[in-house]
């Protein structure tokens, strides 16, 4: 294995996910948060999913549930990173955030170190000009369930060097992932197009076309999908969307983007989707 | 728990999810098309809870959770095993 230690950072549902799938193919993960309560509820959802998972993949999580769990440690503290070979960064979608911890971990961690960032939709290029290493800076897009999704859409900044594409692809490779390398622009293809379709899927039922229920089933009979628009919002998070879709409306300076009134209304109202219990649908609470 | 309220409890979980449909005792929750991946899991800490059972590790497939009377099967299995 040619990536021994790998950074995550951000404790929230990608980086848990991330962290999940690294140490159960094998890797050491050291999670970093800035808050302790979120790294405990990381902590207890990354064993519960490692259990849950093998409704899926015998083989690949026939190892003991407590030897997996080893390979994770959970930290606040940014010093921890200074010898990893590969950091992945899961911060939440605000530019201010993700500012904070590159000039932080830029510092931090060895020159040898590619950064990844997994994000919706900031641009790869603006990110790695945060730092000194725009060579070694690329963009790594994974989907939520990260163990059950097995192609990445990995992302060629401006100056991302070739060594740097492949040293991602070997990591993913190890990860037993494939990917699709696309160049950089806000929202890169996936959300590009995802983020729109979401946000005319609320306008539809702002303007009472349709029921949430009904878009999605159309898109689910119809085009065969296995998530309608609205439900892959929930599972995203309203407020994530909203974040995602103002970033490209700010991006592009284009009103095709404009967020719809009615995401914005269920974000202030703290409607956020599967992990508040409500969004467009009801989620119960015990089980969310 | 009689074996009437165990699918009751059982679809009542369902219906929350399954928007309009009408789901049968046999019906095959994969195959009808609403369960995605998380729905799967938290079906299996759903039943865990209500039913105060755990799943073992040779039991977490799908075959066991494919329909209300597979999942109903199981906890029965579940339920004799610890009386």
């Amino acid at each position: 294995m040619n990536f021994q230690v790998v950074g995550v950072i951000g404790a929230g549902v990608m980086g848990r996910s991330v962290s999940q799938d690294l140490a159960q193919t094998g890797h050491q993960v050291i999670l970093i948060d800035v808050s302790d309560e979120i790294l405990d509820q990381a902590r207890a959802e990354i064993k519960q999913n490692v259990r849950l998972y093998r409704l899926y993949n015998k083989a690949k999580s026939a190892e003991n549930l407590d030897d997996i769990l080893k390979r994770v440690s959970f930290s606040t503290d940014y010093q921890r990173l200074r010898d990893v070979d590969f950091v992945i960064e899961n911060v939440r979608e605000q530019w201010g955030l993700k500012k904070e911890v590159y000039e932080q971990i830029d510092a931090i961690c060895p020159a040898r170190c590619v950064f990844a960032a997994n994000t919706s939709a900031i641009s790869i290029t603006r990110l790695a000009s945060l730092t000194g290493r725009a060579a070694r800076f690329i963009g790594m897009h994974f989907m939520n369930p990260v163990p059950l999704k097995t192609t990445v859409e990995v992302i060629r900044g401006h100056h991302t060097s070739d060594e740097t594409v492949e040293t991602a692809k070997s990591l993913l490779a190890e990860m037993g992932k494939d990917c699709v390398v696309v160049k950089d622009s806000p929202g890169f293809v996936s959300n590009r197009v995802l983020m729109l379709t979401i946000n005319e899927a609320v306008f539809l039922v702002q303007d009472q076309v349709a029921s949430a229920e009904e878009v999605d089933r159309i898109f689910k009979s119809c085009f065969g999908h296995k998530m309608g628009p609205l439900e892959t919002a929930d599972l995203i998070g309203l407020d994530t969307v909203l974040l995602s879709i103002e970033v490209l409306y700010e991006s592009f300076s284009d009103s095709k983007y404009r967020p719809a009134p009615l995401l914005r209304k269920m974000v202030d109202a703290g409607l956020h989707g599967r992990k508040s219990g409500r969004g467009f649908y009801v989620y119960q609470s015990n089980i969310k | 728990m009689s074996d009437r309220t165990t699918k009751a409890t059982i679809k009542d979980f369902f219906s929350s999810y399954f928007h309009g449909y009408d789901l049968k005792d046999d019906d095959d929750i994969f195959a009808v098309g609403f369960v995605n991946s998380l729905l799967a899991m938290q079906l299996v800490m759903f039943v865990e809870k209500e039913f105060d059972i755990t799943v073992e590790d040779e039991d977490l497939n799908l075959e066991n959770f494919k329909s209300v009377n597979a999942i109903a099967g199981l906890i029965e299995t579940k339920a004799a095993n610890v009386g």
